[in-house]
């Protein structure tokens, strides 16, 4: 089973998300801000990371930059999801290395689609 | 819904259409028809019904027409039929025909997600296809979807149903809340609203024909003659791409080909027969 990593500091979009993601068979886990994800990465590298981009002590794009660096942290799916929709903002997260990108209000189907454009499934 | 209503919509579709309703036809009605009664000013789809039924409106016949007709869609949906097309299809047509160019028939092609996917599919992949040029024909009976298609324009929900996001960006243009499919994308195709069951003899010369989840809504003669009359819109050595779950009853016109998924050819002993 693939594990997926939600990073959100909403409890809410958390909840929504691992659940949508138990049905397409990801073991989840939890992380509310950018230092956390970083830390749980460095323990045990997902297959994918869906994150969220505003989020305080460490936002999403920083944990992107670090994740790339870090020793197979080239590895992870990223895919954002975030309600920031401003196209120029969406090349920076390309940039940094994410491989797709979800706009807020998201549904199961979006997160589905989507993982399956980014190999996932 | 009294079921008199509910076979009143059928054999209107059915009449300027061909178009056979299936499965649950009270939600499906009530859900296709619900804004056309909000615009009208009615209260409900039976007020609509009703007024249909006691004076002949031509304008609100054609609207429910076409509102039972618009059909759920996404941007390359069937990702395997896209990749064939891109891989396979395409690059042996375009080298056989050179100069010349391609010449590209969407069939049914609704709010346009299919149309814009093949333009962006076909700008992708210019140095596969040894930068041939494409003319594209893009056709639906509903003039308000095809309306929608023309404008480009998509909600965010829209543009994330199979649209990846590295297309979105270099392709279209956030404006407000929606999504707009680039000015260079937009004018490339010839839209025109156009019913199936018409008569299509001037359609000829056609190197690939989408026609996908269209037929299947017809009943068995219309199709039949539907299909017959696409198979003479088609070059010999041409394809017919079809919904990739569309493998339903097919006369005798077409042939599966290239490992199926959707995918015709039009059969070289009807070829004969009809030249």
């Amino acid at each position: 089973m693939k594990m997926c990593l939600v990073v959100d500091d909403s409890r809410v979009v958390r909840k929504v998300a691992r659940r949508i993601l138990e049905t397409l068979d990801f073991e989840t886990a939890e992380a509310a801000d950018g230092l956390e994800a970083l830390a749980f990465c460095r323990a045990a590298m997902p297959e994918a990371v869906l994150l969220d981009w505003s989020m305080p002590v460490m936002d999403g794009l920083e944990f992107l930059r670090r994740l790339r660096k870090e020793p197979g942290g080239e590895g992870p799916v990223v895919v954002f999801c975030t309600s920031e929709n401003d196209p120029i903002r969406i090349a920076e997260a390309l940039e940094h290395g994410a491989d797709e990108y979800i706009m807020k209000p998201f549904d199961g189907d979006i997160i589905e689609a989507k993982f399956a454009q980014a190999g996932l499934i | 819904m009294k079921p008199e209503d509910l076979e009143f919509v059928a054999a209107l579709a059915r009449n300027r259409t061909g178009m056979v309703l299936r499965g649950d036809k009270a939600f499906f009605i009530e859900n296709r028809l619900g804004s056309l009664a909000r615009r009208e000013g009615l209260p409900s789809v039976p007020a609509l019904i009703q007024r249909l039924k006691s004076e002949p409106d031509e304008a609100l016949a054609r609207g429910v027409a076409e509102a039972l007709t618009i059909g759920e869609t996404a941007f390359f949906r069937d990702r395997t039929t896209f990749e064939r097309l891109a891989e396979d299809i395409l690059p042996d047509l375009a080298a056989a025909r050179g100069d010349k160019g391609l010449r590209i028939w969407c069939a049914g092609c609704s709010t346009g997600q299919e149309v814009y996917s093949l333009l962006m599919l076909i700008e992708e992949n210019q140095a596969r296809l040894g930068g041939v040029k494409a003319e594209i024909l893009a056709t639906d009976l509903s003039e308000r979807a095809l309306e929608k298609a023309q404008s480009g324009v998509y909600t965010q929900f829209e543009v994330q149903r199979g649209l990846p996001i590295r297309l979105l960006i270099r392709y279209f243009d956030k404006i407000d809340d929606t999504w707009r499919a680039s000015a260079g994308l937009r004018q490339l195709p010839r839209w025109a609203p156009l019913n199936l069951t018409d008569d299509l003899r001037a359609l000829r010369g056609f190197d690939v024909i989408l026609c996908r989840n269209v037929l299947s809504h017809f009943d068995i003669t219309v199709r039949s003659r539907v299909m017959e009359q696409m198979a003479m819109a088609l070059a010999p050595d041409g394809c017919l791409v079809l919904g990739a779950d569309e493998a339903a009853s097919f006369p005798d016109a077409f042939e599966p080909a290239r490992g199926g998924a959707g995918l015709y050819s039009r059969n070289p002993a009807f070829a004969r027969a009809a030249a």
